[in-house]
């Protein structure tokens, strides 16, 4: 099942609504490497809410739209990484080292807008 | 008898099914939903480990009722090329997949047992358990 990307203004908004395959995921990878140059983005939310696991594949894959993105030149925030989610990782040795992380959706909205705002100073 | 599922593990959609079917028993099992996602995200590393390395295989989930203490156990079995060295493929950040290595340790990490069995040429066999606390 495809992710759902929203555009507002220089912002993209990837929604995950479901258990991805890693198929998915890397359609999603390749779809926002796409619009960040074609719609010259400058930021990106990657709400991960809906996702009740996130293995090594899913943590690699997440970690590589955000360095890609970064390559050109659009933040990523990652928001929305449920409790029970974030211990799992944790056990099993898992990290999002560099990668700007909210709570939900609007700190993340936040965080972007003020790497935005104040140059090239980022949001990671 | 108590509920067993066999999952047939072939392609990356499946990794997706044997993980649900695992927090579901999990849950009836009476697992909190912090140990049922532990369940799930250690179903999903193995299942992984068969689509990466062995094309096909399959993850068997058991309930487990030992004199009143409740838990799951999960079997991933493959006919795949084996692992050459089992103490190397235990460590964090080994891997010979161009992946993050954490698989096998992590997945030891989120079970209470962990036990693995591999023959070169024939197959691997992961067997892990998990106690209700």
């Amino acid at each position: 099942m495809p992710v759902p990307i929203l555009k507002q203004g220089d912002v993209l908004i990837a929604s995950i609504q479901a258990a991805l395959s890693d198929k998915d995921l890397a359609q999603l990878r390749d779809d926002l490497a796409d619009r960040v140059g074609r719609f010259r983005i400058r930021g990106l939310v990657l709400d991960l809410t809906a996702l009740d696991v996130l293995d090594s594949f899913a943590t690699r894959m997440i970690r590589s739209i955000v360095y890609t993105s970064k390559l050109r030149g659009a933040e990523t925030v990652v928001v929305g990484i449920q409790p029970d989610v974030a211990f799992a990782m944790v056990q099993l040795g898992l990290a999002l080292d560099g990668v700007a992380t909210a709570l939900d959706l609007e700190d993340g909205l936040a965080i972007l807008r003020r790497g935005i705002e104040g140059g090239n100073a980022g949001a990671a | 008898m108590l509920p067993e599922t066999c999952v047939a593990i072939e392609r990356d959609t499946d990794i997706v099914t044997a993980r649900q079917k695992g927090r579901e028993l999990a849950a009836a099992t009476g697992f909190s939903t912090t140990d049922q996602t532990l369940v799930a995200t250690a179903i999903s590393e193995m299942a992984r480990n068969i689509v990466t390395h062995a094309e096909r295989g399959e993850i068997v989930l058991v309930a487990l009722d030992d004199s009143g203490r409740r838990g799951i156990m999960v079997v991933a079995r493959d006919e795949g090329p084996g692992i050459a060295d089992a103490e190397l493929a235990m460590k964090d950040g080994y891997s010979t997949a161009n992946s993050l290595g954490v698989g096998l340790p992590g997945a030891r990490r989120l079970m209470d047992e962990f036990h693995l069995a591999s023959t070169l040429g024939k197959g691997t066999t992961v067997t892990m358990k998990k106690w209700v606390r």
